[in-house]
C-alpha cells in the first residue's frame, strides 16, 4: 500500500485516497472551438506510462483536496506531491 | 498409548501438565508446550498424511514453518481448519486433527495406486493428458481433478470465529527473534526507537534455543530469555510471538498474521482467533534466519527422513527422539550437532559425511564421544514404505560420481543436512536484487530497493560472533538515524564451535540399474526425473520449469526445495546457479487464512449501514427494508398478510388518490455557497442556471465529459449566493468529488464552496392530490396555495416549533412537497405528518411504490441513467442548452450520439394487459428469429401501473422515436418468457404534467 504525503495533511495511507488519472491533461476552455480529434484526445486518450508519471489523487477520506502526485508507475516511488494549484 | 520416544528429562515443555488429544480418531497424550508434531513423534507416530500426486506416505520433515508434509485438518470449537501444519500447531487439551489427501484412511490409501502408476504421471501430466477429447473436459476430467486436488477440505459453513485487523507504525520492524533479531532489537530499543519484534514461533530465541553456545556468561537460551524480558518491559517495544510477517509491500508496508487463539482450545468472546497487522515501518530488519537444505537420494521422502536441524529441535525443545537408530547424513558440520545430541541422550547415531577428511572442533568432539563417523559416505536410498526401516549406504568416489561398497544398514530415521538456505523471501518481496553467494551455494540479499536490512544467517552469516556484532551495530545505527540518540551497548563475548567448510555435493547418483525416485520438492512430489524431463522437453526458463513441474509451488513456496531444484537445472544446463536465477518470491511467505484477510468486514460489517432518523418509526410500522447504496430504506410497509406486490400497489394507489409520505432522507444533498455559484451550476448542469430566482428550485441533469448522464436532481436557490443541491442516493459521493474536481483543478478562479449536507437534513416527501391540505395544516401560518407556493417554489417555515424547509418538487408526478428539517427533528416531523395526515388517509410509502409512481410517469432514474445513456436517449432534450457550454457538451455532437436511429426511452405495455415484463428482457421484432436474435434494446424498469391497473415498463430501444405504436416482443431467456407488447410513450400517466402544477 502506497504512503502518500498529502500536502495539506501529511503522510497518509493509500486507502484514504482515490486515484484521479493523468494530471497533465488540460480541459479545453469553455466556449472555444475544439476539433473532434482534440476533444477525443482529451476525453479518452491517456498514456499508460512506465516510469515517472504526474497523476491526480483526491484525499477523499481526509481533507478532500485534489492533489498532484509524481510517482514512478513501475517502482511506485513517489518523488513529489503538490497542491492542486502547484506546478512541478 | 505410552510415549515411547520421550526422553526422561530436558526440553522446554511443561512435564507437569499432561494433555490429551486425538489424531485420526485415536487418543494420545502429550505435554503443555508440545506441538502436534512433537507429541505425535513422542508417541511414535510418523505417518501423518499422503503426498499430493502419488499419495506416498508422508511423515515429518521439519519442525516449524519449513514443514512441507505434515498438513492436517483441525477440528476446534466445532469448526474445521484445513491445511494446518502439525509442526506449528501447539497442543491443547482436546485437540482433534486428522490426515488429509487420503481415502479411506492414511494407513490404507486407495490413491496410493498413483505411486505404482507413477510412470503415467510425469511432469506436465495434466497438460498432456486432459487435452483430448475436448468434450471430456467438463464432464469427466474437471470433476475428477477437482476431487483429487488440494489437501484439506474447507468448511462450507459460515466461519463464526472473530478475526481482526490492526494498523501500527514503528521505527523498526524486526522479523524473527533469533540472535540477529534480539541483538538488533535490543540496540535499537536502547536508542529509544519504537520497535516491533515479531517471532513466528511461540518461543523467542530462534537458533539460540537449540545451539550449544555461550554468550557472556550465559547459555544462548538464558541470554535470549534475558533480552526478551528486558525488551518486554520497555514501553517503546512491542514483542509478539506466534506472529508471522508474511508480506513485504510498497512503501515499507508489511503485513503480519498473529495467531492469537489458535493454540487454545476455544476462542474466548471478543478475543480474535487471528489478527492481521498492517505495519508501516521506517526501517525493516529481516532476521528470518535460514532453513536447512535437504540432500537428495533415493526415496528421500520416506517417513523418518527429516532435516537434521528438525531432529535436534525435537530433542532439545520437546525432549523427543525422532528415532532410536538414527542415521545422520550430512555434507557439513551441522549434522554433527544433531549426532552429539543423540549420543548425549543415550542413542548411538551413525554419521555419514560426504566429505573426504572433514575436520573441525565439533567433529573432534563427536570423535571423542565415540560416534561412528563414515567419511566419503552417502545414503543411496531409504528403505521401508510407511517408515524408514533401513538404508542402502555406499562409499562415494572423490569426484562424487561413482558409488562403491553398497551395503544395507538398519536405521529408523535419517537426519539430513545439506547446509543452510537463507530465508530471503521478505527481502526479495521488497524488491531486493538478490545475489548468489558461491561460498554458501545460496542466494542472499544484495541491493535494497526499500528500507530493509537483512542480518544474521538470513544474510548468509553463520557464525554467532559475527551475527551478534553486526546486528548490535546495525540496530544501533539504523535507530540512531531516526531517534538521534545513541546509548552504546557493549557486545558480549561469544563462545561457539567453529565450523569447517561444507561440501557442495547435494544429490546422490543412482547406482547402476536402479531407478529410485529422488525427490526435490516434497510437497508437490517433484522428483529429479521430472525436472530432467521438463528440460528434455525444451523448458529452459526457471519460471517455466516451475510451472510445468510445480516445483516450489503451493504452501511450501520452495522453502526446502528451491535451491536443489536450481542446482539440478544448472547442472543439466551446464550453467551456474546465478545464471539460472531463482523464481520470484511473492507474498504470502506462509499461508494466511482468508478469515484473517477479510477481518471484521464481513456481512453487515463490510460496509456501513446508514439509517434515517425515522428508521425506528418505519421498523415499528412493519417496514420491510431494502439496501439502497449504503442506506436501508423501507421497501414497503406490510399490512396483514400482504406481499410486496399487494402492499406497493396499495401504497402507490393511495398516493394517486389521497396522499402518501415517503422518507427521502437518503437523497444526496450538497450545500453550495459563494458569489460564483450560479456560474458554476451553469457549467455543471446541461440547462441554464444564471436566471434562477431566489426561492426557486430547478431540475437539472449533469453529464460526464464523454456526454453520458452522470446524475440528476433539483437544486434550489436559498439566497443570492447559497444553493441546495440534491443528488440521487447512489451518486451522492461521486457528484461531490466531481464538483470538487472542477472547482479545485479546472476552474479554481470560481469562488464557490461545496460541502455534503446529506446527513444534516431529514426529508419527507408528501405526495398526492391531498398533499396541499396536509401541508397547510402542518404550516397554518404559510400561504401554500398554488400562487403562494407554486410548482418548483421554495419557502421556509416553522413546523410546530422546529425550522423546516419546504420544496415544491415531485418525483411521483403528483402534487407534492418535500419537507426538510434538521436530522435530529426528523422523527418529530414524521410523526407530525402522520398525525396531521390521518384525516386525509395518509399512508407511508416505500421505494417499491415510489418506483411504480415514477415509472408510469416516465420519469427516468438510475435504471435508465445507467452510465450508457445521453440526455437525448432519455427524452431530456429540452434540458440541453443550445446557447451555453457545459461539462460534456462537446461530446453530444459526436456522430453516434446524433444518429437518427439512436436509442430512446419508451413505454412498453403487454398486449394482454396482464403479463408483467421481467426487467432486463430484450425487445425484439421477431420472437421466432434464429439466434442470436437481433435486439432493439432492453426493458429497464417494470411496474404495475396503478393508474390503469395493468403492467407497464420502460425500455431503451433503438430508433425509439419511431417505434411508438409498433407491436414487438419482450423476450426474457432467463425467465423463459416471450411476451407480445406494444410500444407506447414513456409518459404513460398525465403526459402533460398537469398534476404537479395543480
Amino acid at each position: 500500500m502506497l504512503h502518500i504525503k498529502c500536502p495539506h495533511c501529511g503522510l497518509r495511507s493509500q486507502n484514504e485516497f482515490s486515484y484521479g488519472g493523468d494530471a497533465s491533461v488540460k480541459r479545453p476552455e469553455l466556449n472555444k472551438e475544439v476539433s473532434d480529434q482534440d476533444w477525443d484526445n482529451f476525453v479518452y486518450l491517456r498514456k499508460s506510462q512506465r516510469g515517472k508519471h504526474l497523476e491526480l489523487w483526491q484525499h477523499i477520506s481526509g481533507c478532500r483536496q485534489w492533489i498532484k502526485v509524481e510517482r514512478d508507475t513501475f517502482t511506485h516511488e513517489i518523488f513529489k506531491t503538490l497542491k492542486a494549484n502547484e506546478e512541478v | 498409548m505410552s510415549e515411547n520416544f520421550r526422553i526422561e528429562k530436558g526440553g522446554l515443555i511443561n512435564r507437569n501438565k499432561k494433555i490429551s488429544f486425538k489424531f485420526n480418531g485415536k487418543k494420545y497424550f502429550g505435554f503443555e508446550g508440545d506441538t502436534l508434531a512433537s507429541a505425535l513423534i513422542a508417541n511414535g507416530v510418523h505417518l501423518v498424511g499422503r503426498s499430493f500426486k502419488y499419495h506416498r506416505p508422508r511423515g515429518f520433515f521439519g519442525a516449524g514453518v519449513d514443514e512441507p508434509y505434515a498438513i492436517v485438518q483441525m477440528n476446534r470449537n466445532n469448526e474445521v481448519d484445513p491445511n494446518v501444519r502439525a509442526t506449528e500447531q501447539e497442543l491443547f487439551e482436546g485437540l482433534e486433527a486428522k490426515s488429509v489427501n487420503c481415502w479411506p484412511n492414511v494407513d490404507f490409501d486407495i490413491g496410493a495406486i498413483n505411486n505404482f502408476l507413477g510412470k503415467f504421471f510425469p511432469a506436465g501430466f495434466y497438460y498432456k493428458t486432459f487435452m483430448w477429447p475436448r468434450s471430456f473436459w467438463y464432464k469427466v476430467y474437471e470433476p475428477i481433478i477437482r476431487k483429487a486436488a488440494g489437501f484439506g477440505a474447507a468448511s462450507i459453513k459460515h466461519d463464526k470465529e472473530r478475526y481482526e485487523h490492526k494498523y501500527e507504525y514503528c521505527d523498526l520492524l524486526i522479523t524473527g527473534s533469533g540472535p540477529s533479531g534480539l541483538a538488533s532489537a535490543y540496540a535499537a530499543a536502547q536508542n529509544g526507537a519504537k520497535v516491533i519484534l515479531a517471532e513466528d514461533k511461540s518461543r523467542f530465541g530462534g537458533s539460540l534455543l537449540t545451539s550449544e553456545v555461550t554468550i557472556g556468561n550465559q547459555s544462548g537460551q538464558e541470554w535470549a530469555e534475558k533480552i526478551i524480558s528486558e525488551l518486554k518491559s520497555m514501553p517503546n517495544v512491542i514483542v509478539k510471538n506466534r506472529s508471522q510477517v508474511f508480506g513485504y509491500y510498497d512503501h515499507n508496508m508489511l503485513v503480519m498474521s498473529e495467531r492469537v487463539s489458535d493454540h487454545l482450545p476455544k476462542t474466548e468472546k471478543y478475543i480474535p482467533k487471528q489478527r492481521l497487522w498492517y505495519i508501516r515501518a521506517k526501517e525493516v530488519i529481516i532476521s528470518s534466519g535460514s532453513i536447512e537444505r535437504p540432500l537428495v537420494f533415493g526415496n528421500n521422502d520416506t517417513p523418518g527422513v527429516m532435516l537434521s536441524s528438525a531432529a535436534k529441535e525435537y530433542l532439545k525443545i520437546y525432549g523427543v527422539l525422532v528415532g532410536k537408530k538414527p542415521l545422520v547424513f550430512t555434507n557439513n558440520d551441522s549434522g554433527y550437532e544433531t549426532a552429539i545430541e543423540f549420543k548425549k541422550n543415550g542413542v548411538d547415531p551413525i554419521v555419514l559425511d560426504t566429505r573426504k577428511d572433514p575436520n573441525s572442533e565439533i567433529i573432534k568432539e563427536a570423535k571423542q564421544l565415540n560416534i561412528n563417523i563414515k567419511s566419503s559416505y552417502v545414503v543411496v536410498t531409504a528403505k521401508g514404505y510407511k517408515k524408514v526401516k533401513s538404508a542402502d549406504i555406499a562409499k562415494i568416489s572423490d569426484d562424487k560420481k561413482n558409488l562403491s561398497n553398497i551395503e544395507n544398514i538398519q536405521c529408523d530415521c535419517i537426519c539430513v543436512s545439506g547446509f543452510w538456505t537463507p530465508t530471503i523471501h521478505l527481502a526479495s518481496q521488497s524488491g531486493n536484487k538478490t545475489k548468489f553467494n558461491d561460498e554458501i551455494d545460496a542466494f542472499i540479499p544484495s541491493q535494497s530497493k526499500q528500507k530493509e536490512t537483512t542480518l544474521g544467517s538470513a544474510n548468509g552469516i553463520f557464525t554467532l560472533e559475527e551475527t551478534l556484532k553486526t546486528s548490535f551495530e546495525k540496530g544501533s545505527e539504523l535507530s540512531k538515524q531516526i531517534t538521534n540518540k545513541e546509548n552504546n551497548v557493549s557486545i558480549p563475548t561469544v563462545v561457539e564451535k567453529k565450523s569447517s567448510n561444507h561440501d557442495k555435493f547435494w544429490c546422490v547418483p543412482l547406482p547402476e540399474g536402479k531407478n529410485y525416485k529422488r525427490f526435490l520438492d516434497f510437497q508437490n512430489d517433484v522428483a529429479v526425473s521430472d525436472i530432467q524431463l521438463a528440460l528434455r522437453e525444451g523448458y529452459r526458463s526457471i519460471e517455466h520449469v516451475k510451472r510445468y513441474t510445480t516445483l516450489g509451488m503451493a504452501t511450501d513456496q520452495g522453502r526446502t526445495s528451491n535451491l536443489n531444484g536450481l542446482q539440478l537445472v544448472s547442472d543439466i544446463e551446464n550453467k551456474v546457479v546465478p545464471q539460472v536465477g531463482h523464481t520470484t518470491f511473492r507474498p504470502p511467505y506462509s499461508p494466511v487464512s482468508i478469515g484473517a484477510i477479510v477481518g471484521r468486514e464481513i456481512g453487515k460489517h463490510s460496509k456501513p449501514t446508514r439509517k434515517s432518523p425515522m428508521h425506528y418509526w418505519h421498523e415499528k410500522n412493519n417496514a420491510v427494508f431494502v439496501d439502497a447504496g449504503v442506506w436501508l430504506r423501507p421497501r414497503y410497509y406490510k399490512q396483514g398478510n400482504e406481499n410486496l406486490f399487494e402492499a406497493s400497489k396499495r401504497e402507490a394507489k393511495n398516493v394517486r388518490q389521497n396522499v402518501g409520505v415517503c422518507d427521502v432522507t437518503t437523497l444526496g444533498k450538497i450545500d453550495i455557497k459563494g458569489p460564483d455559484s450560479a456560474e458554476f451550476l451553469n457549467r455543471v448542469y446541461t440547462n441554464a442556471w444564471l436566471k434562477l430566482p431566489v426561492g426557486k428550485a430547478r431540475y437539472g441533469v449533469m453529464l460526464r465529459e464523454d456526454g453520458i448522464v452522470m446524475d440528476d436532481g433539483t437544486t434550489t436557490r436559498i439566497s443570492e449566493n447559497h444553493y441546495h443541491m440534491t443528488t440521487t442516493t447512489a451518486q451522492a459521493a461521486n457528484v461531490l468529488s466531481h464538483l470538487e474536481y472542477y472547482l479545485q483543478l479546472v476552474w479554481p478562479e470560481l469562488n464557490v464552496n461545496v460541502v455534503s449536507s446529506t446527513e444534516q437534513w431529514a426529508g419527507a416527501a408528501i405526495a398526492g392530490p391531498k398533499s396541499r391540505e396536509v401541508l397547510q395544516k402542518l404550516f397554518p401560518d404559510l400561504n401554500v396555495s398554488n400562487e403562494g407556493l407554486p410548482f418548483m417554489g421554495y419557502m421556509e417555515g416553522n413546523l410546530f416549533g422546529v425550522n423546516a424547509k419546504i420544496y415544491r418538487i415531485s418525483f411521483s408526478g403528483e402534487l407534492a412537497y418535500e419537507v426538510n428539517v434538521e436530522s435530529d427533528n426528523g422523527n418529530y416531523m414524521w410523526e407530525k405528518i402522520m398525525e396531521i395526515g390521518k384525516e386525509f388517509n395518509i399512508q407511508p410509502y416505500g421505494t417499491e411504490a415510489l418506483s411504480t409512481l415514477r415509472i408510469e410517469m416516465g420519469h427516468v432514474a438510475g435504471s435508465e441513467l445507467d452510465g450508457r445513456t445521453i440526455p437525448y436517449d432519455n427524452s431530456l432534450d429540452g434540458l440541453v442548452s443550445k446557447k451555453k457550454d457545459f461539462i460534456g457538451k462537446r461530446s453530444l455532437s459526436k456522430t453516434a450520439y446524433i444518429a437518427p436511429d439512436r436509442q430512446k426511452v419508451v413505454g412498453v405495455v403487454p398486449l394482454d394487459k396482464k403479463t408483467s415484463i421481467p426487467e432486463g428482457s430484450y425487445i425484439v421484432k421477431d420472437a421466432k428469429a434464429k439466434l442470436p436474435n437481433p435486439k432493439l434494446g432492453h426493458v429497464s424498469a417494470s411496474c404495475w401501473s396503478v393508474e390503469y391497473d395493468n403492467p407497464f415498463s420502460l425500455a431503451i430501444i433503438k430508433d425509439g422515436k419511431n417505434m411508438i405504436g409498433q407491436k414487438l416482443f419482450a423476450m426474457s431467456p432467463l425467465k423463459n418468457k416471450t411476451i407480445p407488447v406494444e410500444i407506447v410513450s414513456s409518459h404513460y400517466v398525465d403526459p402533460k404534467g398537469e398534476r404537479v402544477r395543480s
